[in-house]
């Protein structure tokens, strides 16, 4: 899908000056899913930023239909969502729009259900990598060492658990990464995604200015620094193939990355950071290439 | 319509059949299980035709028919004890959404110590959650029961979810000859579900649960308040109307009474052991106490006005319970004592916790205990519920 296309879609799914914080991530991402999948879509959302996004009744920040369920319930909502429409026939593509919370902790349980059910869902995961909407609190998706508000002086001590890869692994037709700063990448990929029958993910990296402590203005950029870095990795998974995708392609070669420290050294949650731990982060970062090269290679022999 | 043996779990699962339930969420639990099976071979088999969703958890188990109901179809569950418990949120959810999801509770015990027999601890700690609770006495009543709660919850007049309880064992997995209606005369008695309060669906743009204002909150919660009061008379023009068009034996009403006119003394219960306290009410009468019985069939809505004018005549009364409010009484004992206002002197009997059996003549020298105490003036002592244990069973069973 062309960028023009996303810029001509009529659906407008996002309100202008509803209740996001500015820069907000989530508002970029819902835009591409209203944008993509179109008068066709049914969101499911579980406790988080996007309860809040949704507005005040009576009046709506998001032209959705809209499910708002509690933070452990998505994807079971959404899977007899999906069987309701089923049993009579009806058209509807019912998305789970999810924090890292309501997906990769809370949540995990009743994702791993619908998965392993294979129902017809699509799951969005728009990590802003830590309990944005209570105030900052760390998350199993919060990068190693990052400063939340529950690890407030030398970070969070614990790994990101690497939701995408851990789906991947629940055998499921459709598991990709996306960037909300490359909406193209990411309107093909629910295009792609919303194609299949059967449970879809998509893991979207989404920067959060107050959470990740940057300018409001600096989200997008962010978000490509991840990319070009090499800190976050654009890759797709779809019926057995499994592609590193061409924006993170170019960095498979880590000399062509940036420094680390650029993309660090944008967010407050790093400012207390020594060297040391940047190769830390760095050699973390390594190692996640060399698993996902190991994947795409695996599964091109496999073919 | 047609007479067979059926086991209680297996007599859910038929209702579940003749209302033409759409969407079914399963998660086993110990005694619950036993129905999801049967409805899984019931789908399987052909015999009813209906998405079947094989779940992870309790919790899920909700949440997939909170979805499929606010999608428009016709819903149900099923579990027990720690499930429920692990569902509680949800229950909330789907109440105040007021969305007719339809549940069996098979109440059994809450651990530790890890314990699969009956009492009623489970399905009352899910009492002021906005759901119709009712209580079966026998098998029969498990079908009736249950079929007249979808006609009940959705119900435009109340749309609220129903919960049906029945006894772990002593219903679930006791067989019992059971009436089952021709499923042609169901079919027209309970047409397909409207899709009320909302349907979500794709192109129509609103938003369930988004975040409101308090006074919209609180106004919400008085409108279900208000349709709880409504089922009452839901509850009583339904089970009327099936008990005529379908003849299965079961009383209709909020409540049944047994022997309660001109009695001076009642007892109130809830549940399978109701059964037995007839027999002890039987066994009183023939020794001349003036003693009946009233049982309750929904503990919500709460049958305030009819127990209200049953016991009005009454000299004392008698409230057995499966469930305790720790720090203050029997649940059931503190339903009655605030429905007559204290007005009336009430025992509370704490007993059968856990599944501890408690037989009928249990129950008559109980009851003949308390009548003792009320002529002789030992009331005043009623203040705090009195525990039946197990022990004093086995030494009413060697006198």
């Amino acid at each position: 899908m062309s960028i023009q296309r996303l810029a001509l879609s009529k659906f407008r799914g996002v309100i202008p000056g509803n209740p996001a914080c500015s820069g907000c991530p989530h508002n970029i991402g819902l835009k591409i899913v209203g944008k993509t999948i179109g008068d066709k879509v049914i969101l499911v959302v579980p406790a988080g930023c996007t309860s809040i996004i949704s507005g005040y009744w009576p009046r709506s920040g998001l032209e959705f239909p809209i499910l708002h369920v509690p933070f452990a319930s998505a994807a079971a909502v959404a899977s007899g969502l999906k069987a309701a429409l089923e049993s009579r026939g009806e058209d509807g593509v019912v998305v789970v729009w999810s924090g890292d919370g309501g997906a990769a902790d809370i949540g995990f349980a009743t994702l791993s259900g619908a998965a392993v059910r294979n129902d017809d869902i699509l799951v969005i995961v728009s990590d802003n990598e830590a309990y944005m909407n209570t105030g900052v609190q760390a998350s199993g998706t919060t990068m190693w060492k990052a400063l939340t508000t529950t690890s407030p002086v030398i970070g969070k001590t614990e790994e990101k658990k690497d939701i995408a890869l851990i789906m991947l692994l629940h055998k499921v037709p459709y598991v990709a990464t996306a960037s909300i700063a490359y909406p193209t990448d990411l309107a093909e990929k629910i295009e792609r995604a919303v194609s299949i029958r059967g449970f879809k993910l998509i893991h979207l990296h989404s920067p959060c200015p107050p959470g990740w402590r940057f300018d409001a203005d600096k989200t997008i950029a962010i978000a490509k620094l991840a990319i070009e870095t090499g800190a976050w990795i654009l890759w797709e998974y779809n019926n057995g193939s499994f592609k590193i995708s061409p924006q993170s392609k170019l960095y498979t070669d880590k000399s062509k990355r940036k420094p680390l420290s650029e993309y660090l050294k944008m967010q407050g949650r790093f400012m207390h950071l020594t060297d040391e731990d940047i190769r830390g982060i760095e050699n973390k970062i390594d190692e996640n290439w060399k698993l996902i090269l190991e994947l795409e290679k695996y599964y091109s022999t496999k073919r | 319509m047609i007479r067979k043996a059926l086991i209680g779990s297996h007599a859910i699962a038929m209702a579940v059949k003749l209302a033409n339930v759409e969407v079914i969420s399963a998660y086993p639990i110990t005694p619950q299980t036993i129905i999801v099976e049967k409805i899984a071979d019931m789908i399987e088999r052909g015999e009813l035709k209906a998405e079947y969703i094989r779940v992870e958890s309790e919790h899920s188990a909700l949440a997939v028919v909170y979805g499929a109901s606010a999608g428009g179809s016709r819903v149900f569950t099923a579990t027990s004890s720690h499930g429920l418990l692990y569902m509680y949120e949800m229950l909330w959810w789907v109440a105040n959404s007021r969305l007719p999801v339809v549940m069996a509770v098979v109440t059994r015990s809450i651990g530790p110590p890890w314990n699969i027999h009956t009492d009623h601890q489970d399905v009352l700690s899910v009492r002021d959650s906005g759901w119709i609770i009712g209580f079966a006495e026998n098998v029969q009543e498990v079908l009736d029961m249950t079929l007249q709660a979808y006609k009940i919850s959705e119900d435009r007049r109340v749309l609220l979810p129903s919960i049906i309880a029945l006894d772990g064992f002593i219903l679930s997995h006791t067989s019992e000859p059971v009436v089952i209606p021709e499923p042609s005369e169901v079919n027209e008695w309970l047409p397909p579900r409207k899709p009320l309060p909302f349907k979500v669906e794709a192109g129509k743009f609103f938003a369930v649960g988004n975040l409101g204002p308090d006074d919209v909150t609180m106004e919400l919660r008085w409108y279900i308040w208000r349709a709880m009061e409504r089922a009452k008379y839901t509850i009583n023009e339904v089970s009327l109307d099936y008990a005529k068009r379908f003849n299965t034996g079961s009383p209709a009403g909020l409540l049944e009474t047994y022997r309660t006119t001109d009695a001076k003394y009642i007892a109130i219960s809830m549940g399978s052991w109701s059964g037995d306290i007839k027999e002890a009410i039987d066994i009183l009468r023939d020794e001349g106490y003036s003693v009946g019985l009233i049982r309750l069939r929904y503990i919500r809505p709460f049958p305030l006005e009819e127990l209200r004018d049953i016991v009005s005549s009454a000299k004392a009364l008698i409230v057995f319970d499966r469930a305790v409010s720790m720090g203050h009484q029997g649940i059931l004992g503190m339903e009655v004592v605030s429905a007559t206002n204290s007005k009336i002197p009430v025992k509370n009997i704490i007993a059968g916790l856990g599944g501890v059996d408690v037989s009928h003549h249990d129950f008559s020298n109980i009851i003949r205990g308390f009548i003792e105490e009320y002529e002789s003036g030992l009331s005043i002592e009623w203040s705090i519920p009195e525990w039946y244990m197990p022990w004093m069973i086995k030494e009413s069973e060697e006198r």
